[in-house]
């Protein structure tokens, strides 16, 4: 069954590969830190299964002491310069479409193929999502590459040139994942719990909900997950107050407390596959650039979340 | 209370613009052993969190597939394309992508965007090459705005919309978190409650769209 450990498999080779490149890359002053970083985040991927979690935790430890002083170097893969691309671009045409769709339709059509019963056994319904994806890479390259009748080791130089714009900043999702598990098993959700639960206003239900929407968004500002701040806001004061307490429905506070942590998933780095990625994939200079302009809807977002959830929670 | 001691190290590691991987570690091993773990027991934690979630960082695989096509000018296409529609602006093909993608969202499709996949290689330089078409060359600092407004776009419109749809997670979550406290939702029950939320998300961030364009307007003026 094709599932996670393929995907492993297949991305391991993929970060060897740009440790490799970068190794022999001497345009690269910081080349050998390159090299180690994705080195070890290869080895990570390959073999994380199977290592003891202490040899993974030192993994983890040595590639932030890689990337943290002083950081990653930028590579010079060979690529193409403007002049050749508009050529190239002009001569193509609208077939150049065709492989960068191929990847989400690609990833739709699995999605829902690999979940009918006739396909079961053959990808794991839960990562059939993330395996569609891949195989749409996988499907996108076998169109493109003949059609651009590329050398094999071209687009590998050119995802390295992509990998190095991200560059640490593609493995931070990945650890302040990491972070959040840490997070829970030290018990700071049930702390912060508690000093929400504290500090509660009792009095009113406007109170009860501005606590309950503006707590959300915030301590998934902390967490950088809605997700991790849920439990924790709603058992501290979404249930006692405002569902117990004041009688409001269960079904809307959930649905719209959710969603005033998202107003806060937009507003923090520690959100950084949505925040801080995309800024370094559009090579902006500033780093919360993106954030930057999140933070005007986020904050109306969460005004109208809060009206929202007071007008309707103890209505139905 | 001292677990939170990790929240302090990543609030001031950030404010102070240390490197976040570093800030990230240090902020893990310190909760750790504030929470009571020795050392071993902190790294072996943080090592099988990091294994654990290998998966955030399978996407990266899409990377030279995207490299292939911009090297043959697959940016320069998609900003051609915009160039040629008159009615095109920046604000206006934004709203556009943000409808499509709250919709597909809605509908339970999240893997149709991206910023990897769908950002950087088409909308962000359709964005450009609208502001070009209007206003003629763009300074670098207007670059750079449009720019971030694609990549917000693309998670306003995903975070707002994919509640709507009753199997993703979040919904799931909710479901599951209020079942076990003896309270029985439904999805759909739930879903339903995300859409006025998503129409204001529409309304907020489709209003800031048309004033993008008019700010565009106002500084660069026509071509």
């Amino acid at each position: 069954m094709i599932g996670l450990e393929v995907l492993y498999v297949i991305g391991g080779a993929f970060f060897a590969a740009i440790a490799v490149l970068s190794a022999r890359d001497a345009t690269n002053p910081k080349r050998w830190k390159n090299t180690a970083f994705w080195g070890l985040f290869a080895v990570s991927f390959l073999f994380g299964s199977h290592l003891p979690d202490f040899a993974n935790g030192l993994v983890v430890i040595a590639m932030v002491l890689t990337a943290g002083f002083g950081g990653l170097g930028l590579g010079l893969p060979a690529t193409t310069g403007p002049e050749e691309r508009r050529e190239s671009a002009l001569r193509l045409g609208n077939r150049l479409f065709l492989p960068a769709l191929a990847i989400p339709i690609t990833a739709l059509a699995g999605t829902f193929l690999f979940k009918r019963p006739e396909l079961a056994g053959l990808v794991d319904p839960k990562q059939a999502t993330l395996v569609s994806l891949i195989l749409g890479v996988f499907v996108a390259l076998a169109i493109a590459m003949p059609m651009l009748r590329a050398k094999p080791i071209t687009p590998l130089q050119e995802g390295r040139r992509l990998l190095d714009t991200v560059g640490w900043a593609a493995v931070l999702p990945q650890m302040l994942a990491a972070l959040g598990a840490v997070f829970a098993a030290a018990g700071v959700g049930t702390a912060i719990g508690q000093i929400a639960s504290d500090w509660l206003p009792s009095g009113s239900q406007l109170a009860a909900v501005v606590a309950y929407t503006f707590g959300m968004a915030i301590f998934t500002m902390i967490m950088g997950n809605a997700f991790a701040a849920f439990p924790v806001m709603t058992a501290g004061i979404g249930l006692p107050l405002i569902v117990l307490h004041f009688g409001g429905d269960p079904a809307i506070m959930g649905a719209i407390g959710m969603l005033s942590g998202f107003c806060g998933t937009l507003m923090t780095p520690m959100a950084a596959n949505f925040n801080i990625v995309p800024a370094a994939l559009l090579e902006l200079k500033d780093r919360n650039g993106v954030i930057r302009v999140q933070i005007p809807t986020a904050i109306l977002l969460l005004l109208a979340n809060t009206a929202l959830m007071y007008v309707l929670v103890f209505r139905f | 209370m001292l677990s939170l001691i990790g929240i302090v190290v990543v609030v001031v590691g950030f404010m102070a613009r240390m490197n976040p991987l570093l800030v990230v570690t240090v902020a893990a091993l310190v909760t750790g052993v504030a929470g009571g773990m020795g050392p071993v027991q902190v790294i072996e934690t943080f090592g099988k969190a990091f294994q654990e979630n290998r998966y955030v960082s399978v996407v990266w695989v899409v990377l030279p597939v995207i490299g292939l096509l911009e090297r043959a000018g697959l940016q320069e296409r998609a900003k051609t394309l915009i160039g040629q529609i008159q009615a095109a602006t920046t604000g206006r093909l934004l709203l556009l992508y943000f409808v499509v993608r709250q919709a597909t969202a809605a509908l339970g499709l999240t893997s149709l965007g991206g910023h990897a996949q769908m950002v950087r290689p088409l909308i962000a330089p359709m964005a450009e090459a609208a502001a070009e078409t209007h206003h003629g060359p763009l300074d670098d600092e207007t670059r750079q705005s449009i720019r971030a407004h694609t990549a917000a776009v693309d998670n306003i419109a995903l975070f707002f919309g994919e509640d709507i749809f009753i199997a993703i997670a979040s919904i799931l979550l909710i479901k599951g978190f209020l079942e076990q406290n003896g309270i029985l939702v439904e999805p759909l029950q739930l879903s339903v409650w995300a859409i006025p939320t998503a129409f204001c998300a529409l309304a907020i961030h489709g209003t800031r769209l048309m004033l993008l364009d008019r700010r565009l307007a106002r500084t660069l003026g026509a071509r």
